[in-house]
């Protein structure tokens, strides 16, 4: 079976994002951008499904500027097929994005759509629920463990007190939380032979094109700072702060 | 102008998270309805009725529902949403489940875990794991909004609002539960608990988290959490999480134990009203966020504050 796997350049997960002097948003120049982690979790389940000969094709695609190239290169290097670059300056909301998906999986049909849970700019945790909901494909999100059995698709999601698993008949959509796997580094010979793996530049207008926003962004900025506190000797000194002065105990 | 809140409930017990997700909505419209959606939730129902200044309940009832079913939730909810300029959900794993469908349904933008209400169109949410605010504004007509519960007060009870069944949709025919691991314990939920323990890297095995973390826990009455690093490494599971990534919490007191506090971890706890670090690194970030820091080894720092609770009648 054939999966697809949206990636998304952003912010390297290393580096501390810092909020524009006039508001206008994070300062992204000269900043380290990598693969979005969780969409590294999500091409390492599908390489690894391949390698269990579940899968036999994994097609990257990403939404963003010419240089998600890389970001896609670097999937190829951790073991997909072939990607597929929708290219667009804008930065098109969670819906566009899904929408633009919907289309690049109408076209390649994919059993299983396989990505991060959300993307570490944004944090919005939105586009492959979109995604599920505008195809009417099954969806499990904030996958743990995933098991691809014949027609259906049996995923284990971290779930607020606990883990819940549920069984989805393919073609779905699964979101990747953070300990599904561990990702690869990809090799020096792979990431050599990525470099002849196919990236199609496609435009947005290719898939239905990018609709108008929804969402005006008024202003970024920086959320108030904790101030440190005291540092205190001993056990006993901190229990009775906490009791007299913070009034906490 | 109305709001529709989706209740946080486990079938059994209606959530805190709801009693605030209703403070937001309040910020909106004095016209704000709850939906329980579950299976035999009579009795939350109830609960939520008592929510003051609540219009009504609604209740829509079936397996999937039950199972806190996305496709099941999205279902129901989307049609419901002709009634409606807005609905909030609190964002909790089952809200950001089904939320963002219902926003696709509807062919709006969803506005992901608001920590503040401008006006009626505008919105303040975390982006860049905290590290940064966005104030948006949304041009749709209808808005579909998860809500950051521990950013809002939770509304008084006293309420008593006519409660009203409606059709729970089509349920979810290519998604079937299988199973449920819900951790059973007497201690506090992480999200709402009015005081925190939490656990990191430094306690180095599962066994030393129970035997240090636990029982500090028992004494104070709190919940327990851990940072990402000692559930990635298996001291703790995976629903103890604290963090961006993890669950939000934001109690009277945070006691952070061999926590270095990174910004992940500090995104999940910095809202805490009195965040206490202890760790023998004295340039561990986590002392740039506590009120008050013990530069000390766990293993000693610990039974020194277990006595000196019990010494202070703990």
């Amino acid at each position: 079976m054939k999966i697809l796997v949206p990636v998304k350049r952003a912010i390297d997960s290393n580096v501390k994002a810092r909020v524009r002097s006039d508001q206008t948003g994070v300062d992204l120049a000269n900043v380290k951008m990598s693969m979005n982690p969780f969409c590294e979790i999500a091409v390492e389940e599908a390489v690894r499904l391949k390698e269990k000969g579940v899968v036999e094709e994994i097609v990257a695609v990403s939404v963003g500027p010419i240089q998600a190239q890389e970001t896609i290169r670097t999937a190829l290097a951790m073991g997909a097929d072939r990607g597929i670059l929708i290219q667009t300056d804008a930065d098109p909301e969670p819906l566009e994005v899904a929408k633009l998906l919907k289309n690049v999986a109408l076209a390649e049909a994919p059993r299983l759509i396989l990505m991060g849970k959300q993307a570490i700019d944004g944090d919005n945790n939105a586009v492959g629920q979109m995604l599920s909901a505008l195809l009417a494909w099954p969806q499990a999100t904030f996958a743990s463990r995933i098991e691809v059995d014949g027609d259906v698709v049996r995923v284990t999601r971290e779930v607020d007190g606990g883990l819940q698993t549920l069984e989805l008949d393919l073609p779905a959509v699964v979101t990747a939380d953070l300990r599904l796997n561990e990702p690869r580094y990809a090799s020096l010979p792979n990431i050599m032979k990525a470099k002849r793996k196919t990236i199609d530049i496609k435009s947005p207008d290719d898939y239905g094109g990018i609709g108008q926003g929804h969402l005006a962004v008024l202003k970024v900025t920086e959320p108030a700072k904790r101030v440190a506190g005291v540092k205190l000797e001993n056990a006993s000194d901190l229990v009775n702060r906490l009791k007299t002065e913070a009034g906490v105990l | 102008m109305a709001v529709l809140v989706v209740a946080d409930h486990d079938n059994v017990q209606l959530k805190d998270n709801t009693h605030k997700t209703v403070t937001a909505a309040k910020a909106l419209s004095d016209d704000v309805d709850i939906l329980v959606a579950g299976q035999s939730i009579a009795g939350v129902a109830a609960q939520a009725a008592k929510i003051a200044g609540v219009r009504k309940v609604l209740t829509a009832e079936s397996e999937a529902l039950g199972q806190h079913i996305a496709e099941a939730l999205s279902a129901s909810i989307a049609p419901l949403m002709a009634n409606y300029d807005a609905i909030l959900v609190p964002a909790t794993s089952v809200g950001k489940n089904f939320a963002p469908r219902v926003a696709a349904m509807l062919d709006v933008a969803p506005i992901s875990e608001i920590v503040a209400v401008i006006d009626s169109n505008t919105f303040v949410r975390p982006i860049y794991a905290g590290n940064a605010l966005e104030t948006v504004q949304s041009s749709d007509a209808k808005k579909v909004i998860t809500v950051r519960a521990t950013a809002f007060k939770a509304a008084e009870e006293g309420g008593s609002a006519p409660i009203e069944a409606i059709d729970p949709g089509p349920g979810a025919p290519h998604t079937r539960f299988v199973s449920d691991e819900i951790v059973k314990s007497d201690r506090p939920e992480l999200a709402g608990a009015k005081i925190v323990v939490s656990g990191g890297r430094a306690l180095g095995s599962a066994e030393e988290f129970h035997r240090v973390i636990e029982p500090l826990a028992d004494k104070l009455g709190a919940a327990v959490g851990a940072s990402r690093a000692a559930v990635d490494a298996g001291y703790a599971p995976n629903d103890y999480q604290v963090g961006q990534t993890g669950k939000v919490v934001a109690p009277q007191l945070y006691v952070a134990i061999g926590i270095s506090g990174a910004i992940q971890h500090l995104a999940g706890m910095k809202d805490s009203k009195v965040i206490v670090a202890i760790n023998k690194d004295a340039d561990a970030p986590i002392f740039q966020v506590a009120d008050y820091g013990l530069v000390a080894d766990y293993k000693t720092a610990i039974p020194e504050l277990m006595a000196a609770l019990t010494a202070a009648g703990k």
